[in-house]
């Protein structure tokens, strides 16, 4: 009975609906290891253990009633802290929106809650989705729950490490340069990018509006398309969200991938890679040639400069998105101050962390006057390169398969002081945030370091709108590998 | 070596209306200096036959009719809530034109 948070949304799903187990049980099994781990972990800043149970009330009550219900009822899920849920304290994990309540529900949210889902809480994150370890909280760092001397990645690490952990079944994150995929990588478990424009990014707060995605963190893919057929398509209220030509239908990911061309590109595996990382990708590659793909070597040309394009293009947009914190409409308000200068001055630096402040001066001077083409225009015009690299690699090849992450997760502290070795974190995931093509991160195994085993991520990508080729890869991969297994802390 | 001067720093901070103490604009200058130099590896990049792009999706302008929808009561509470400042329904702020220390 009390290890049913450790199972997975199918699983659930299928012990729900025969009514074997109720919500409330499986809602009150993640609560209690939530509550069991969080003083350790420091996964969650608030858990809405009341609410959740109340939720899974209503939900069994109306499953025994024979009412209709949706997809994802009963099903617990948690919430990164930078989507909006009306009513529910919400601080992208800052100190400038402690206190400050959502005013309305993203899309997302209320889609998965017309869905069923019970959301159980909501999960740390570097301060305003900046970062990749989570340390960049206001509320402290999150810990790895397979090793809490590390760090989970991020931004999306409390959400990564909250499906690691089971302390729910699904969790959302964002990701505009890898902070969901990279994460997911680092705990073991799938995280799913979607292509840009398939998810609403209605009630996210903005971190870089041109690159920024919603997206799942599961313990399979499967679970992982039924998350996003509930979240994903148009949505009048984000003009950049699409009407989709299909949409995410799990039962119909194809069972095998005979045939199937996978390109691997050849400038993610120079240096910088760890190597019993790089042999666990290698290992995962074969794998998929023994299960009927077709693999080729081809080239990103200008992979190269991804990096460097993303941290001039994110800041920037990053400047302009985070320019609505003045201390003014909402947010903490400096106190004590001579003039209105001073009111936006002092409150946005005591209200912003490091990184934070770090990446608006960044922005603010790449946009400035006499730096704009050097910097923006220019990091924009190779924007448009990288995005032309993956269209001609897709003329070739079906999807793309890389390493998610050059190393595993590191030390506390250890890349904390230089930004710069943080930023390389990224390495292999910005590309796909810059071209806006979709990519999933799923577990290929683990390397032992100091006697604990800490997972390593394959991550594929695929063309504009190819999740359905995504999954159908990962997904093969995923049953052939028998790799989902998640940590039980 | 894009070394920002501390003019540099404070002339930035001040566009983006940041307050910084005098060591972050030192730890700030530096750190900041190094990341541009990695940046500046674009700088070596031919892009003279190439567009900025300005959106990945090959998506037109999106427009709807210019129509009034009403707002949720419950919303429009908790934006008055959240108010830092708060005279009824009413945002309080400091008065704009008494005392002003700009100096740029």
């Amino acid at each position: 009975m009390s290890d049913l948070n450790k199972l997975n949304i199918g699983e659930a799903q299928k012990k729900l609906v025969a009514q074997e187990i109720s919500s409330r049980e499986l809602t009150e099994a993640c609560l209690t290891q939530a509550r069991s781990v969080n003083s350790d972990l420091n996964i969650y800043l608030e858990l809405w253990e009341t609410e959740a149970l109340k939720e899974a009330d209503k939900i069994d009550a109306a499953r025994a009633r024979g009412d209709e219900l949706g997809a994802l009822a009963g099903i617990p899920i948690a919430l990164k802290d930078n989507l909006l849920f009306e009513g529910h304290e919400v601080t992208a994990a800052s100190k400038i929106l402690k206190g400050y309540r959502a005013a309305y529900s993203a899309t997302v949210v209320q889609r998965l809650r017309a869905a069923g889902a019970i959301f159980v809480g909501r999960t740390n994150m570097d301060e305003f989705a900046m970062g990749s370890s989570t340390e960049n909280s206001a509320y402290g760092p999150t810990k790895n729950p397979w090793d809490p001397t590390r760090t989970p990645g991020g931004s999306s690490g409390g959400s990564a490490a909250a499906v690691a952990a089971n302390t729910c079944l699904a969790a959302l994150g964002s990701d505009t340069g890898g902070s969901i995929r990279q994460p997911a990588a680092l705990c073991g478990v799938v995280g799913t990018k979607p292509t840009y424009g398939r998810v609403s990014r209605y009630g996210l707060m903005a971190m870089a509006s041109s690159l920024d995605q919603i997206g799942p963190f599961t313990k399979t893919v499967k679970d992982a398309a039924q998350i996003l057929q509930v979240i994903e398509n148009d949505d009048p209220r984000d003009s950049t969200s699409v009407v989709l030509e299909e949409t995410t239908v799990p039962d119909l990911i194809p069972k095998d991938i005979r045939g199937l061309k996978i390109g691997v590109p050849k400038e993610y595996f120079i240096s910088g890679i760890e190597p019993d990382v790089e042999k666990l990708v290698r290992d995962a590659i074969k794998k998929l040639e023994n299960l009927g793909a077709e693999i080729r070597e081809i080239s990103l040309p200008h992979s190269d400069y991804g990096l460097a394009a993303y941290y001039v293009i994110m800041p920037a947009e990053v400047s302009s998105n985070l320019a609505r914190f003045d201390g003014i409409r909402y947010g903490a308000r400096a106190k004590e101050v001579k003039s209105l200068y001073e009111l936006y001055t002092k409150s946005r630096g005591e209200g912003f962390g490091n990184e934070s402040r770090r990446r608006i001066m960044l922005g603010t001077y790449g946009l400035s006057a006499g730096y704009y083409d050097a910097y923006y225009n220019q990091a924009q015009k190779v924007r448009t390169l990288i995005a032309n690299d993956f269209r001609e690699a897709f003329k070739d090849v079906d999807c793309l398969v890389t390493p998610t992450s050059p190393t595993v997760a590191f030390k506390l502290g250890e890349r904390f002081a230089d930004p710069l070795t943080m930023y390389l974190a990224d390495i292999f995931t910005v590309s796909a945030n810059l071209a806006g093509v979709p990519g999933i991160s799923v577990p290929c195994g683990t390397v032992e370091k100091e006697g604990k085993p800490l997972p390593v991520g394959l991550q594929f990508m695929a063309r504009h709108f190819g999740e359905s080729t995504m999954f159908r890869v990962a997904h093969v991969y995923e049953q052939a590998n028998n790799s989902n297994n998640n940590k039980s802390v | 070596m894009a070394q920002l001067s501390r003019d540099e720093v404070e002339h930035i901070a001040a566009l983006a209306r940041l307050h910084l103490t005098e060591e972050e604009k030192n730890v700030f200058g530096t750190q900041l200096s190094s990341i541009l130099d990695y940046v500046a590896k674009l700088q070596t990049v031919d892009t003279s036959a190439v567009k900025p792009l300005d959106h990945v999706l090959d998506v037109k302008n999106v427009t709807r009719n210019d129509e009034v929808k009403p707002y949720g009561a419950t919303s429009r509470t908790l934006i008055i809530e959240n108010f830092p400042g708060q005279t009824g329904d009413l945002l309080s702020v400091p008065a704009v034109f008494e005392q002003t220390t700009e100096n740029f």
